[in-house]
């Protein structure tokens, strides 16, 4: 039985079909999502969503980070930002990650939500790279 | 009586600007059509959110201590009203609509006895408040209704809105935009985007409903849910008043080609006139100083 899973960005539906099993980066951990499984909600860090058909990867999604909605039958992505493995570039990620790291250098120190924030972005900048097959070096 | 010199710069004047309405109605058509994709692309992520809103506001509600973004501050005294206008003209009434249902607003809130501030999106409607009520407006955008509008446009205003909302600048945040209905038709209306009026969610269905679970918490889930939900209800506002704007532009120049058209047609009737009575009148004289002979 598949399960209907569906990859949104604010811009527009990246993916909609029903595959057998999907797994989704979550912020705690990375979740599969399949058919029955209890509802949930989670919020997801920068990574790739990786959809399964016949137990093999069928397609490779990187997402910015988000929410997901599981249900038994349904799958909904809210992706800040998404791309297709493929289309992904390092050179894009380094230049975000440069970005990045200038503003956290340049941020208050004291101002820890946004420190945590800052953080967040540069690991999902991170996450781009290696997904895209770069080497993310220059660890904070 | 014009000349027939004059009348021909006239009707040459005239036809001109046909050719310039028709080529802009032709460019907001194509615009129109592109800004329509756009808009119902961007449904799906914002009805997927409001459903996801809808499901842990309903685990939270009548809570205390809730999210401002959320439950506002409590009061009623400060408002913050966003008009969202073009940067350019020539669309007919769509940016003037605005403009009015923002100054009836203000005055009404005024005369509760409760403080405007405003925010304007868009070149048109800040000129006009600022004739009127600039020293009610905060801040200003230019420049979101270009030919792309990103989500980035979207999202660095909804920071900045909630970010006041944190100070508590304002106690409620309404929206003023032009709600594409069709291409003809754009409705000026005003949204409430602070406090969030979540769908209210009938407690039979939800009592149906599996309890989800969050991961992590719920406070945290909504806490991060609810600054994006006001950027993508923005984005949705942005993208819909570009469609009306294009809309309001075609409609308003293809009025404009036709009344071009009556014009020239009415010109080029007295210039014909004009150049027969000359002729007749040539004549007359030719014929007249004949007979004297």
């Amino acid at each position: 039985m598949p399960i209907e899973v569906e990859i949104v960005s604010p811009e527009k539906v990246l993916f909609s079909r029903a595959v057998e099993m999907a797994v989704i980066p979550g912020l705690e951990g990375d979740i599969a999502a399949m058919p029955d499984r209890a509802p949930m909600m989670l919020l997801l860090r920068g990574g790739v969503v990786e959809l399964y058909e016949n137990g093999a990867v069928t397609d490779r999604f990187f997402v910015a980070g988000g929410f997901a909605d599981m249900t038994a039958t349904r799958c909904t992505i809210l992706a800040d930002q998404a791309i297709a493995l493929a289309d992904l570039s390092v050179a894009d990620g380094q230049a975000r990650l440069a970005a990045l790291e200038a503003s956290y250098d340049a941020a208050d120190k004291m101002d820890v939500p946004a420190l945590d924030l800052l953080m967040a972005k540069m690991q999902s900048a991170r996450a781009e790279i290696e997904a895209a097959g770069g080497e993310a070096v220059k660890a904070a | 009586m014009a000349s027939l010199k004059d009348l021909r710069a006239r009707i040459g004047s005239v036809k001109s600007t046909r050719k310039i309405t028709s080529a802009m109605k032709m460019v907001a058509a194509a615009k129109l059509r592109r800004a329509q994709t756009r808009a119902e692309a961007a449904r799906p992520y914002a009805a997927a959110m409001r459903r996801m809103l809808a499901e842990l506001g309903a685990g939270t509600r009548g809570q205390s201590g809730l999210p401002t973004l959320l439950a506002g501050t409590g009061n009623d005294r400060i408002h913050l009203l966003i008009p969202l206008t073009s940067d350019r003209g020539l669309a007919g009434g769509f940016n003037a609509n605005i403009n009015r249902k923002t100054r009836d607003l203000i005055r009404q809130l005024q005369a509760e006895g409760k403080t405007v501030r405003l925010l304007p999106v868009g070149r048109k409607g800040h000129d006009y408040l600022m004739r009127e009520f600039s020293d009610l407006i905060v801040d200003h955008v230019h420049g979101s209704g270009g030919k792309e509008i990103p989500f980035s446009a979207a999202a660095e205003l909804g920071e900045r809105i909630a970010a006041m909302a944190e100070k508590g600048e304002f106690d409620v945040c309404t929206v003023v935009y032009n709600r594409f209905q069709n291409v003809m038709s754009q409705t000026p209306t005003e949204m409430q985007l602070i406090p969030l009026a979540l769908p209210a969610n009938d407690t039979a269905a939800s009592a149906d409903a599996p309890v989800y679970e969050f991961e992590p918490g719920e406070e945290e889930l909504l806490s991060s849910l609810l600054p994006r939900n006001l950027q993508v209800q923005l984005y949705a506002t942005l993208l819909e008043s570009a469609a009306g704007e294009q809309g309001a532009r075609m409609t308003a120049m293809d009025n404009a080609t036709r009344n071009a058209g009556k014009a020239i047609d009415r010109l080029t009737l007295t210039y014909n006139r004009t150049r027969q009575t000359n002729i007749t009148n040539e004549l007359i004289e030719i014929i007249s100083g004949a007979q004297a002979l």
